[in-house]
């Protein structure tokens, strides 16, 4: 800079050269992308940038609602009759289950109170469907239509018909994003229904998940249910979470590798349950109080939780 | 502005609001609900290549930085993962554009190809950096259908620019 004399005149002016304003962007990128990645620390820039975003997302999903309503219009008659029969049959099938769950509630509730057990919580929720899938191909996501404004928070268990489907990560004003099971890493404390071992289970990022930290002889089976402990705190127990689909015993290693699927439709759209599960805890497990400065506030990717978890 | 040897007119200036405008819908049909098909190609990028090589005076890196960081918002990406890809195609087109532009549309599809490759390669490298799983090969489709579009894009994005000079009634166009 200092070799030229003077200055060019303004009508020939550039703008600095296009390499430092090159290096000056790419390095304001990968500075972004850091602090996103390793700690989190942009959601308030997303919540910004979504404000724009939200309402060219939802103008580019119109066209799809409009033709899924167009379709439902047109259904006969006959399908309708038949829907209808069916989930007639299905509740009349549920109904003494049903009858019987108020009965069994006092029941456990009372065993409970002998054995001087903590009494289960009460499980609300709040009704959402799913707007669309993320695009990344390197994670599974979904965004919901509710969002803030609605009372959705960070951290919140999301759940279908069938089960769990995954957790609230990041809540926009109008929207929130929903982090599936099967993303990469997501991990589920839970516990196996036939023998009542707990684990947890960790998603693979293929639209499987794996059981890890099992032992070669472990006592898991193809077809084992998998429920949720509620041992994180997060997760309300006793909620489908995944079946085995296959167990590999290789005594080479030390843990056997168990792969399992997701019991409910995480990778399908549709309606959903954001539940208000929020039992009584310590803000943190007293071990992971002396590094609490790493961890979010609510820990996303929650590994500490899983380890603790682990018998 | 750039009279290539196989035009022998020369072309009005590009409108801003023409830019603006293409950009947005690029952005539209980015966000439609087309993420089952690896083969849609990332309109952004191919309407942000065409522009900052036409008019990288006017169509800054800025530009291209914001688009990128909206991509990222709108896609569940991580943040500054479009952005460095956009920054960097930005740089590229633009310092290429002298070169590529004295070629006919056709050759100019093989000339931005790599560059679309690069697009692609850059997120998926930053991504394995920072310790995600490689999401397949399938991913480079896309951009191999971004670079046949090239030719209608193009075209298309080019015609305003050929309007003639005088508004006459009879002509169709």
């Amino acid at each position: 800079m200092s070799a030229l004399e003077q200055t060019p005149p303004p009508f020939f002016r550039r703008g600095p050269a296009p390499l430092a304003v090159l290096i000056f962007y790419a390095a304001l990128s990968v500075a972004l992308f850091v602090l996103d990645m390793r700690f989190h620390a942009l959601g308030l820039l997303r919540q910004g940038i979504s404000i724009v975003t939200d309402p060219l997302q939802r103008m580019a999903q119109s066209p799809l609602r409009l033709a899924s309503d167009g379709m439902d219009y047109f259904r006969t008659i006959n399908a309708l009759r038949e829907d209808n029969r069916a989930h007639q049959a299905a509740r009349l099938r549920a109904a003494p289950d049903l009858a019987r769950l108020a009965q069994l509630e006092a029941e456990n509730a009372h065993l409970r109170r002998l054995l001087a057990l903590r009494e289960r919580d009460r499980v609300s929720g709040q009704a959402a469907s799913i707007l669309y899938a993320a695009r990344d191909p390197f994670s599974r996501r979904v965004y919901l239509d509710k969002g803030m404004q609605h009372g959705l928070r960070q951290g919140q268990p999301v759940i279908d018909d069938a089960g769990i489907i995954g957790q609230v990560t990041q809540v926009f004003p109008f929207s929130a994003e929903v982090t599936l099971l099967t993303d990469k890493d997501q991990a589920v404390p839970v516990q196996i229904l036939r023998t009542g071992q707990r684990s947890v289970t960790f998603g693979l990022g293929n639209g499987q998940m794996e059981l890890r930290h099992m032992p070669v002889n472990a006592d898991v089976e193809v077809g084992d249910e998998l429920v949720t402990s509620g041992l994180d705190g997060i997760y309300p127990s006793g909620f489908p979470v995944a079946t085995v689909t296959q167990v590999e015993r290789d005594s080479a290693y030390a843990f056997a590798r168990i792969l399992v699927v997701p019991r409910a439709a995480v990778e399908s759209h549709g309606m959903v349950m954001a539940l208000d599960y929020r039992p009584d805890m310590e803000p943190r497990p007293p071990e992971a109080k002396e590094n609490a400065g790493q961890n979010a506030p609510v820990p996303r990717r929650r590994t500490r939780a899983g380890r603790a978890a682990n018998p | 502005m750039n009279a290539s040897p196989q035009t022998v007119r020369i072309l009005r200036p590009a409108r801003p609001w023409f830019i603006l405008i293409s950009l947005l819908l690029a952005l539209f049909l980015n966000l439609l609900p087309t993420r089952q098909w690896v083969f849609m190609p990332d309109w952004v990028m191919l309407a942000l290549c065409f522009w900052s090589m036409r008019e990288w005076r006017i169509f800054g890196m800025g530009y291209a930085f914001s688009l990128g960081l909206v991509m990222d918002v709108a896609n569940g990406a991580a943040l500054g993962q479009h952005a460095l890809a956009y920054v960097l195609l930005h740089y590229a087109a633009a310092s290429l554009s002298r070169r590529i532009l004295q070629f006919p549309l056709k050759q100019q599809s093989l000339h931005v190809l790599p560059l679309f490759f690069g697009v692609t390669a850059v997120q998926i490298l930053i991504r394995l950096v920072a310790g995600s799983d490689f999401p397949g090969w399938r991913e480079f489709i896309s951009p191999l259908v971004a670079a046949l579009l090239w030719m209608p894009v193009a075209f298309l994005l080019i015609a305003p620019q050929y309007r003639p000079d005088e508004r006459d009634d009879n002509r169709p166009i």
